[in-house]
């Protein structure tokens, strides 16, 4: 077992209980500092596979703009103190049957996979090649999806400010 | 809810990047599939905190159950 491995276990086993936490607490606000932690917790594998661009959106976005904007709006609705109903024993064993049928079914799929790799040569994330290809016009260029990208953001901040808007007051 | 969505889509991006690293590792389209889902991902967010807010303002509950009629 090498230092790698135990870190690799650790990480995962740091996600996946922060994960399983985040949806079976009945407090809110601990939900989504679990899911902070779920969420530092997969950009810490990230790290570990060395594609560290990726780690660090990761972290910029989801852990510094997605749970921020979940913890603003769990405090704008003031529910920070109050506890989630409690379900049905019915409804939480079906979960849980779901979520297990749903594991069982990937790791079949996976053990029956036999995994070819290419001979080719690695080619390395670094930041410039993920760059030049992203905006590259070619074959393999990705500057299309860019485009539809930048555009459906600004779809959705617009979609955004649209929706959370106070409405006008009637002029009298 | 909005949490669950954020894990699985998650759990797709570590996927991705897994596959990326150790099957073809000649290529970067897995990279560039998980940047695009992140940023997907942040804006369907934004999108559904905006309708939370919204759906607070009009029923001062943010539970899902509360919200019965579809009248706006």
């Amino acid at each position: 077992m090498s230092g790698s491995t135990i870190i690799f276990y650790l990480l995962a086993a740091l996600t996946l209980v922060n994960a399983v936490l985040a949806v079976t607490t009945r407090m809110i606000f601990r939900a989504a500092i679990y899911l902070l932690f779920s969420l530092i917790g997969i950009a810490g594998i990230y790290f570990w596979l060395q594609y560290e661009f990726i780690a660090a959106v990761q972290i910029v976005v989801y852990v510094g703009g997605i749970v921020v904007l979940i913890i603003f709006s769990i405090f704008l609705t003031q529910q920070a103190g109050e506890q989630l109903p409690k379900q049905k024993l019915g409804r939480q064993l079906f979960a849980a049957l779901a979520a297990f049928c749903g594991l069982a079914l990937v790791m079949l799929r996976l053990a029956q996979h036999d995994f070819i790799t290419t001979g080719n040569k690695a080619i390395e994330p670094t930041v410039a090649n993920i760059g030049n290809q992203m905006l590259g016009v070619d074959d393999n260029g990705y500057a299309l999806p860019f485009e539809v990208v930048s555009i459906l953001l600004l779809a959705a901040l617009i979609g955004c400010i649209v929706i959370a808007l106070k409405s006008k007051p009637e002029t009298t | 809810m909005l949490m669950s969505v954020e894990l699985i889509l998650n759990s797709v991006n570590l996927n991705f990047i897994a596959f990326n690293k150790y099957l073809w590792y000649d290529r970067l389209d897995g990279v560039f599939f998980t940047i695009f889902i992140i940023a997907i991902a942040a804006a369907e967010a934004a999108v559904a905190i905006a309708i939370i807010i919204n759906l607070y303002r009009s029923h001062k509950s943010i539970d899902v159950e509360d919200a019965e009629e579809m009248k706006y």
